[in-house]
């Protein structure tokens, strides 16, 4: 699906990379542990988190992961914005749980990493 | 090439920038953007656990045609029990770590994955020093 297909599905808001939402992202990845999402191999991926600080967007970086959707509305800082918009990266906000979101984007065809 | 950079420890809002920095110099260099993810992914996971466990250190890195290799070296306090700090799901990472998203205890295992040749000097009270080598030769790409 498209980002904007990603935006809209969860009723989210976009804080940087609104130049990109024609994008096409593949696969959901939802995890708050970093570790955990530095393990992925696969490309075009979603990375969905509630974990709203500077190492998610450094994570999305090593990663090369191109989007991120913070849930519950989390509030990204000015300074992991900047970071963001450095490397290219798309950030959505969503009031939604982790879960609903998950939930919503798997249900409307994005596929599970595993 | 050869390039240094020192990593400060506890400073949680500027872990990864070595490494940010080591992938910038890496994709200018026109390595594969697979060969750059295995290094990067490995160089930060030393990166975080050197700002995270240690008092502090350094990060060395020599690129030449053949291969990377990255030296992370801190000051201390070392690893007393390698083989079960290698283990996954082991972590003594404090509360403040566990809120930045890290102390999953995944990311020695992560870099043992992402690398070709791992070497480990460590012990109780002794300093860390983590020796990784990428091979960039055709046909040497990692599983
Ligand atoms: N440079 C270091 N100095 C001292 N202890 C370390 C160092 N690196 C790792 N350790 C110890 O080894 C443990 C395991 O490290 P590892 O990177 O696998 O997991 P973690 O850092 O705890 O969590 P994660 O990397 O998944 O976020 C750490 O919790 C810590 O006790
Ligand atoms: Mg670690």
């Amino acid at each position: 699906m498209k980002l904007s297909d990603v935006v809209q599905i969860v009723n989210g808001t976009v804080l940087c990379g609104q130049e990109n939402l024609e994008r096409e992202v593949r696969l959901g990845f939802a995890s708050d542990l970093m570790s955990d999402v530095l393990t992925l191999l696969a490309d075009d991926i979603l990375l969905i988190t509630g974990l709203s600080n500077n190492q998610a967007i450094r994570t999305a970086e090593m990663s090369d992961i191109l989007q991120i959707l913070f849930v519950r509305n989390k509030r990204p800082t000015k300074t992991m914005l900047d970071l963001a918009h450095e490397h290219g990266i798309t950030v959505i906000t969503t009031p939604y749980s982790m879960f609903r979101s998950s939930g919503l984007l798997f249900k409307n065809g994005l596929d599970p990493v595993y | 090439m050869h390039v240094s950079y020192e990593v400060r420890a506890g400073d949680f809002s500027i872990a990864g920038k070595v490494s940010s920095t080591v992938k910038g110099i890496l994709k200018q260099l026109n390595l594969t953007p697979a060969h750059v993810k295995r290094i990067i992914v490995a160089l930060y996971e030393a990166e975080v656990n050197v700002v995270a466990h240690s008092f502090g250190g350094k990060i060395d890195c020599d690129i030449d045609s053949e291969q990377v290799v990255i030296t992370v070296s801190d000051t201390g306090p070392g690893i007393a029990d390698l083989e079960l700090a290698m283990t996954e799901g082991w972590s003594t990472a404090t509360a403040e770590v566990r809120e930045m998203g890290f102390g999953a205890g995944m990311g020695l295992s992560n870099i043992r994955k992402n690398t070709d040749i791992l070497k480990i000097d460590t012990g109780k009270g002794k300093p860390t020093i983590i020796s990784m080598t990428f091979r960039l030769a055709e046909g040497a790409e990692h599983a």
